[in-house]
């Protein structure tokens, strides 16, 4: 075991990633000598070389096309978009291509593309740096979308994007980077990237959350147990495929269910989930489906931030609200 | 206003030049010098493209036919840009890698595609039906100029594999406004990527003209990013052949990429949904049909004793086999079952596909023996 800031267990999964497999690039905006304005491909360049970690052109179109024409030439490329709000011109490239060449091909092409994403505020940054565009994602089919939420599942997760044949949009909580845990970096035993994990066990009242969340949804089951509430917490890890029987095995067994993300309620993950549940729990659950996130505004100016991103409080809030049903 | 087949010139700079083209075979079949674009072709290698010219343009035509009996949902006819793929196809060696728009049934000819095969993504039962590995042509890309990204990056990887061979990426007119035909240039310049750009300039993009996308011509955007562009005649098989040769040769040895404006016209519409009377005037069609791709080999072919009656009558009796062939394999091409909506969306295992593909199969089976079967 080893202790890691999320970032540097990133850093460490690529490293590993790339010494297991030539094929295996990184590329993207200042991810060379620089080290990523996050430092999560610190080193990487000066390790494996100007051809194995490319410093691009700005332009996120031209990096995900690439990659793509990378993939089908055999190479397995991680593409790092700097902050979230910056993907959106390699929208159309992800949308239309990535997703959807596969099945174009009829199983002939596999786009092995990792798209890395910091994503979510709470950084104190300027417009178009704290925003979660996951649901964009979820919505494309073709896509697998997942989200890390501590260093330990950042080394591992990283590592199960980068081997496996479909393309994943892999989030990562920016805010969390530098937020230190024990990372097995010996074993190769890893939980599956595309399973859901319960990272505190309860009884009455499921908070289900990912990336940046999750961490927030801890504090609160703390806090609630104050109260003399055993709240469990899911981190999701993977939004696309959803496992959806952990998720309903927790909600029947607690029948109280809050969804924690920072993206806008209106429309967002937690509204699938929450009809996904009600379809599945209806009969067991005590109360509606809860959903605590950002509000149907543009992300405000950072003074603004804490009063929009979901708090210990407003968790606290909903878990209160779902007791009164 | 008056009809000009040459359009594509500055009409706003005024004092410029008309730009030059390369042209190794006029419309009147006389074989012409160009000091740096020459060719030798053996009379055999000529009967070839004749053959590949006349092959192509007959199975465009029953494409179109198909499309007017309602067995294709939509066609994109090549009527015109023959010789323009043809050359290009054909100066690519079993190495290189073709990156196409919908249109490019001739290079896709010449990469040994089952022309049936094209068919399936206009005919809507699926999107492509071919494995771009086997013949080293990728899928019909229907957005346009995503693809010259693709191309790029497949040339990356070309470099990194340190192999002998080039990319070769087919857009049109309209796609030089396109971003990402602008950020490819950018890649491949800085990369100096074994790239070459195969801008079809049919002269419309759909409705629009080319002074809608451009006030210069297209061959000279290349500077701006560091590399050579050349104007062909696009309706010029040797040429074409010629010049795409010479580029992919820089492109393999290291040169980095040129974007070849091969000057042709579309002579059909834009596809069998569009109607060009609404914006094109008859004329302009009547000035380049002087220029025809085939005719002109013919003449040159008949002139130079390349080829006897006997061998245009057995070419021509051949297209129509062919022809024959594509509309019966057409119409015998089965609708996919329902559940393949479901296939090949991902490559590994992904449970919201098991889950929808089962929850809808089981849907399908409430209506079996509902209509006595």
């Amino acid at each position: 075991m080893t202790t890691l800031a999320l970032a540097k267990a990133i850093n460490e999964g690529l490293r590993k990633a790339m010494e297991d497999d030539p094929k295996v690039l990184v590329m993207g905006e200042d991810v060379g000598k620089l080290g990523g304005v996050f430092r999560v491909t610190d080193g990487l360049q000066k390790d494996f070389g100007e051809l194995r970690v490319i410093d691009t052109p700005l332009a996120e179109s031209g990096i995900i096309g690439t990659a793509i024409g990378l993939a089908l030439r055999g190479y397995r490329p991680v593409c790092e978009i700097q902050f979230d709000g910056f993907v959106f011109p390699a929208a159309d490239q992800i949308i239309t291509q990535l997703a959807k060449m596969p099945m174009r091909s009829l199983g002939e092409l596999k786009l092995p593309v990792v798209i890395r994403i910091p994503c979510g505020g709470g950084i104190g940054a300027v417009e178009h740096h704290s925003e979660s565009p996951e649901a964009y994602f979820t919505h494309t089919s073709g896509l697998r979308v997942v989200a890390c939420s501590n260093p330990a599942d950042g080394y591992s997760m990283i590592q199960q994007a980068i081997r496996c044949d479909d393309p994943v949009i892999f989030f990562e909580p920016k805010r969390r980077y530098w937020e230190k845990a024990e990372v097995d970096t010996a074993g190769a035993d890893w939980y599956p990237f595309d399973a859901a994990k319960i990272v505190r066990p309860g009884t009455d009242l499921t908070l289900i959350a990912y990336g940046p969340m999750v961490k927030t949804c801890l504090e609160a089951a703390t806090a609630a147990e104050e109260d003399g509430r055993s709240v469990e917490v899911v981190d999701l890890r993977s939004l696309n495929p959803l496992d959806s029987a952990l998720v309903m095995e927790s909600v029947k067994r607690t029948g109280r269910c809050a969804v924690v993300h920072e993206a806008p309620v209106f429309s967002g993950y937690g509204a699938e989930l929450a009809a996904r549940i009600t379809e599945t729990c209806f009969y067991r659950l005590e109360a509606p489906v809860l959903r605590v996130g950002g509000f149907s505004t543009p992300y405000p100016p950072s003074r603004l931030e804490d009063h929009y991103l979901p708090d210990l409080d407003r968790v606290l809030d909903a878990v209160d609200r779902s007791f009164t049903f | 206003m008056a009809i000009d087949a040459s359009r594509g010139f500055s009409q706003l700079g005024g004092t410029e030049d008309p730009p030059e083209l390369v042209q190794l075979l006029t419309p009147e079949g006389e074989r012409v010098e160009h000091p740096d674009y020459d060719i030798e072709l053996t009379p055999d290698e000529i009967r070839g493209l004749y053959r590949d010219l006349v092959l192509v343009r007959r199975v465009d035509l029953e494409a179109v036919a198909l499309q007017r009996q309602g067995e294709l949902g939509i066609w994109a006819s090549l009527l015109g840009q023959e010789a323009a793929q043809i050359g290009s196809g054909r100066a690519m060696t079993d190495a290189d890698m073709a990156f196409p728009t919908y249109r490019e049934h001739g290079v896709a000819w010449c990469r040994d595609v089952d022309p049936v095969k094209l068919l399936g993504l206009f005919r809507g039962v699926n999107h492509g039906g071919w494995n771009p590995a086997e013949h080293n042509f990728h899928l019909y890309t229907i957005v346009i100029g995503s693809q010259t990204l693709h191309a790029v990056g497949y040339a990356m990887g070309i470099q990194r594999d340190s192999a002998e061979a080039a990319a070769l990426v087919y857009f049109g007119d309209g796609a030089t406004s396109q971003g990402d035909v602008n950020e490819s240039f950018i890649w491949a310049s800085v990369f100096n990527a074994p790239v070459v750009f195969f801008c079809q300039n049919n002269q419309w993009a759909i409705s629009e003209p080319l002074e809608k996308q451009s006030r210069i011509p297209l061959y000279r955007r290349a500077s701006g990013f560091g590399f050579p562009g050349i104007r062909v005649d696009g309706n010029d098989v040797f040429a074409c052949l010629a010049v795409t040769r010479k580029a992919l040769d820089d492109a393999r040895s290291g040169q980095g990429p040129t974007l070849i404006e091969a000057f042709t016209y579309r002579m059909g519409a834009h596809t069998t949904s569009d109607d060009p009377t609404r914006y094109r005037v008859a004329g302009e069609l009547e000035a380049w049909k002087l220029k025809d791709p085939i005719e002109r080999v013919k003449a040159y072919m008949f002139k130079n004793q390349l080829a006897d009656q006997e061998f245009f009558d057995a070419i021509d009796t051949e297209a129509d086999q062919l022809g024959r062939d594509v509309r019966k394999r057409c119409l015998a091409m089965p609708d996919p079952g329902p559940l393949a909506i479901f296939d090949h969306v991902y490559a590994e295992r992904h449970a919201l596909m098991d889950e929808e593909r089962e929850q809808f199969a089981a849907y399908l089976a409430t209506f079996e023996g509902a209509d006595g079967s």
